[in-house]
């Protein structure tokens, strides 16, 4: 089960090596996206998309706000 | 949509998966850096005067306007002890009775901007409702520093 956690969490993940993901369309992640993150829109998750992933360290997804 | 797509994760073998319940809004409210094309141009937060004079609510304010003119300023924020935007002194209310407390004098409660904010929207909006400088502000409140208009016109809407 996933995990919603915060700004200052999401800061101390990533610099122990946890991987963003956006999941917002691609257009909306060119104009914007935290450093470092990669682009898998939701409806293109699948397992090949997901493979650009490593499955063995933390992942981080995130859209635009809360919803 | 973040919890679908955690969800969706899980189900192809992710063990460790987390949800950034703010989102993007979240963090660039916060005036974190972002990469993509609109971080090429600039935004509220990069062209907000970080150094502009603060002061607390039970500040006298000839004290405050001593300071705030011998600092080169003619504006000062009000702020509590965690840095959360409380009032703003323009001239107007730097020149009332100096013995006023700064609760007394201040602009209570004023408009605030975001960091993320283009400083073009910002300069339009700026002109459009004659503001002189608007505090930009985290979205949970905390002082990043004062926009003036003069800074947002220059810098958001370049001669052609």
């Amino acid at each position: 089960m996933s995990s919603p956690i915060g700004r200052d969490q999401l800061q101390k993940l990533v610099a122990q090596g946890a991987q963003l993901l956006e999941v917002l369309p691609a257009d909306e992640y060119r104009e914007d996206h935290l450093p470092g993150a990669r682009s898998i829109p939701l409806s293109q998750i699948d397992r090949e998309s997901a493979a650009a992933l490593d499955a063995n360290r933390a992942v981080i997804v995130y859209c635009w706000d809360t919803a | 949509m973040a919890p679908r797509a955690a969800a969706r994760l899980e189900t192809l073998g992710f063990g460790q998966v987390h949800e950034y319940r703010g989102g993007k809004l979240d963090w660039m409210a916060a005036g974190l850096p972002t990469e993509g094309e609109n971080s090429l141009h600039p935004r509220a937060g990069d062209a907000a005067r970080k150094d502009v004079p603060i002061c607390s609510l039970t500040d006298r304010l000839g004290d405050v306007r001593d300071r705030v003119k011998a600092a080169g300023w003619d504006a000062a924020l009000a702020v509590d002890g965690e840095g959360v935007v409380l009032g703003l002194l323009r001239s107007k209310e730097l020149a009332k009775d100096p013995d006023l407390r700064i609760e007394q004098a201040m602009r209570p409660g004023p408009s605030t901007f975001r960091p993320y904010v283009s400083l073009h929207e910002m300069a339009h909006f700026m002109e459009e409702h004659d503001l002189e400088s608007s505090p930009v502000t985290t979205s949970d409140g905390k002082l990043v520093g004062l926009l003036y208009r003069a800074d947002a016109v220059r810098l958001g809407m370049p001669p052609k």
